[in-house]
């Protein structure tokens, strides 16, 4: 069964510029996005910023309206039926905001277990339970302002859970959190889809995508570029190679050079300590190394590799075709 | 209890402690009467009548709760905003109108700071005397004018949730209001195309309930039912503006905009 289905959702904005002489054009952010998510199913939906992410779960959790398309969750509709939708969906995003900082966890969780209609007497069991799920025991009388990312990032997940609700729409739940937090969350998102939760995961992190997603859709530009398992996706790029070449000081025109060879799929840099890493994606049975070195001159070079494609290449290549 | 009347309730306990905390907004609703009620004091000090003094003192009081509530709860939408939880709001399962309503009461509800600071002051410095000749009613009538009064706030805040520079539009009114409602100086001494205008604005009749009960001039009742009038009013006007503009919103994506 599926629980969350969207066909051909698109979203415009309107966006002004100028102060006095003011022009508005309209920018499509989502341009015709479908996709289902199945019961029980943790689903990613994995884009660089911009992508249209946030977007796509805002018009799914009844925030934004669709300027056209239609999307369900548990049949109802997200424009007609809002509220039966909002009902049903524990909506979370990361970040510093999205909390009353001046007050405790337990006002907050307080608060928003009223406003989703947990039962009083429910209330304060669920809120123990909660917090105990999210490691906060002993911490919930103090001011959030006082909490850690990490802290706050586990108590929105708990403010998300109060209506204990079936589906779980994650917007960037891990963003800002230090390593060691954000793998303590992803255990937690990982625990809540295991518990029978359908949950939707926006994120712009690979591994995170690859470790947690049943299935992932990748976003760019507004638009689904790919769709299936991590596996699947995988396989798209299993034929082509990698090739990574430690720069000290890369140039942009050597870039756009080795951007313009053939049998170049995707070109990359990562920023390092004291250099850059050059990845560059080759076509399947293109051996490239030299001829990329060739364009290199005049910058120096350290290691060079030639490596199988990860789900993060795939991704790269999806999002910078 | 009902749910939307527990919801409204609980909502305002839990805005009113949030806005507690905030000092910039305590210390401007204890402080500004103060300015005004001595601003009063000099004024009315020509008269030398002691009820001249406490009614100029029991103005600055309502005009204190009038400026919070211009200030406050016009922002309000926007510190939600900011908070980043209007959006955590909207998403709630529960018509909207029964969380902008508390949030907007709770701004006005500080005023009840500034009705004791503005009390005190004028005892305290000028020597105004504190006598009520219907403390009960005088007691009896706060609770309406407050909550009247916050509602005018909430109708002014549905606007803000589609258009967000209407906090701006709302500060405006604060000091016509002034005017307007008898606060500064009594309605009969102003243009009589004025008068019809006061008897909308809930200041006016919070402000005459008030008088009335510490004076004895007459029963503060009619004055108490016209505050709770103009509530219910307020609520229906607020309610279906705010879901016209929230659906407005929604459809133009400025929920999020700060």
């Amino acid at each position: 069964m599926n629980v969350v289905e969207a066909v051909d959702l698109r979203r415009t904005y309107r966006i002004t510029t100028g102060t006095i002489r003011r022009r508005s054009r309209d920018v499509e952010a989502v341009r015709g996005v479908s996709f289902s998510i199945r019961e029980g199913e943790l689903f990613g939906l994995l884009g660089p910023n911009g992508a249209g992410k946030t977007t796509t779960i805002k018009m799914l959790n009844t925030l934004l309206i669709p300027t056209s398309g239609s999307a369900h969750v548990l049949g109802f509709d997200v424009v007609r039926d809002a509220r039966r939708v909002r009902e049903k969906v524990g909506y979370v995003f990361g970040g510093d905001r999205g909390l009353y900082e001046r007050l405790s966890a337990l006002d907050n969780l307080r608060y928003f277990a009223e406003l989703y209609a947990v039962e009083p007497r429910r209330q304060r069991v669920r809120i123990d339970e909660l917090l105990g799920l999210v490691g906060l025991e002993g911490r919930e009388r103090e001011r959030v302002e006082s909490y850690s990312r990490g802290m706050r990032q586990r108590l929105h997940i708990a403010r998300g859970l109060l209506h204990d609700p079936p589906v779980l729409f994650l917007d960037e739940p891990t963003i800002g959190v230090d390593p060691v937090g954000a793998r303590e969350l992803r255990a937690l998102i990982a625990s809540l889809a295991k518990a029978g939760k359908t949950v939707l995961l926006t994120t712009h992190y690979m591994f995170e995508a690859d470790s947690l997603c049943d299935r992932i859709a990748v976003i760019a530009k507004g638009e689904i570029v790919a769709q299936g398992t991590p596996q699947q996706l995988k396989a798209r790029v299993e034929q082509s190679g990698v090739v990574e070449v430690e720069v000290f000081g890369i140039d942009q025109e050597s870039i756009g050079r080795i951007e313009a060879l053939a049998d170049v799929l995707a070109v990359t840099v990562e920023e390092q300590e004291q250099e850059q890493l050059l990845i560059v994606q080759t076509a399947p049975g293109a051996e490239l190394t030299h001829v990329i070195l060739a364009q290199l001159q005049g910058v120096a070079v350290g290691r060079v590799a030639f490596r199988e494609p990860t789900l993060e290449d795939a991704y790269v290549q999806l999002v910078t075709a | 209890m009902t749910r939307p009347a527990r919801l409204v309730w609980l909502g305002l306990l839990f805005h009113f402690k949030h806005l507690s905390r905030n000092a910039f907004a305590v210390t401007a609703t204890t402080i500004w009467p103060l300015v005004y009620a001595s601003l009063a004091y000099f004024m009315f000090q020509a008269g030398s009548e002691p009820e001249a003094l406490l009614v100029a003192s029991l103005g600055a009081a309502v005009m204190g709760i009038w400026s919070i509530t211009t200030v406050e709860a016009a922002d309000s939408i926007q510190r939600q905003r900011s908070l980043g939880v209007l959006e955590l709001l909207v998403a709630a399962p529960t018509p909207f109108w029964t969380v902008l309503l508390p949030i907007t009461i709770a701004s006005s509800a500080i005023g009840i700071y500034s009705v004791v600071s503005t009390l005190l002051w004028g005892r305290l410095l000028f020597g105004i005397p504190l006598e009520l000749e219907q403390p009960l009613l005088f007691a009896l009538a706060i609770p309406p004018t407050i909550v009247s009064i916050g509602l005018l706030g909430f109708v002014m805040s549905s606007v803000i949730v589609r258009f967000r520079a209407g906090w701006a539009v709302g500060n405006m009114f604060e000091y016509p209001v002034w005017l307007v409602t008898g606060l500064l100086i009594p309605v009969a001494l102003l243009p009589a195309w004025v008068e019809p205008i006061s008897w909308v604005l809930a200041p006016t009749w919070g402000m005459r309930a008030l008088s009335e009960a510490a004076f004895a001039r007459g029963s503060p009742l009619e004055d108490i039912a016209m505050c709770l009038l103009l509530s219910a009013i307020y609520t229906l006007v607020g309610a279906t503006l705010l879901g016209r503009f929230l659906e407005s919103a929604r459809r133009r994506a400025t929920l999020s905009l700060t």
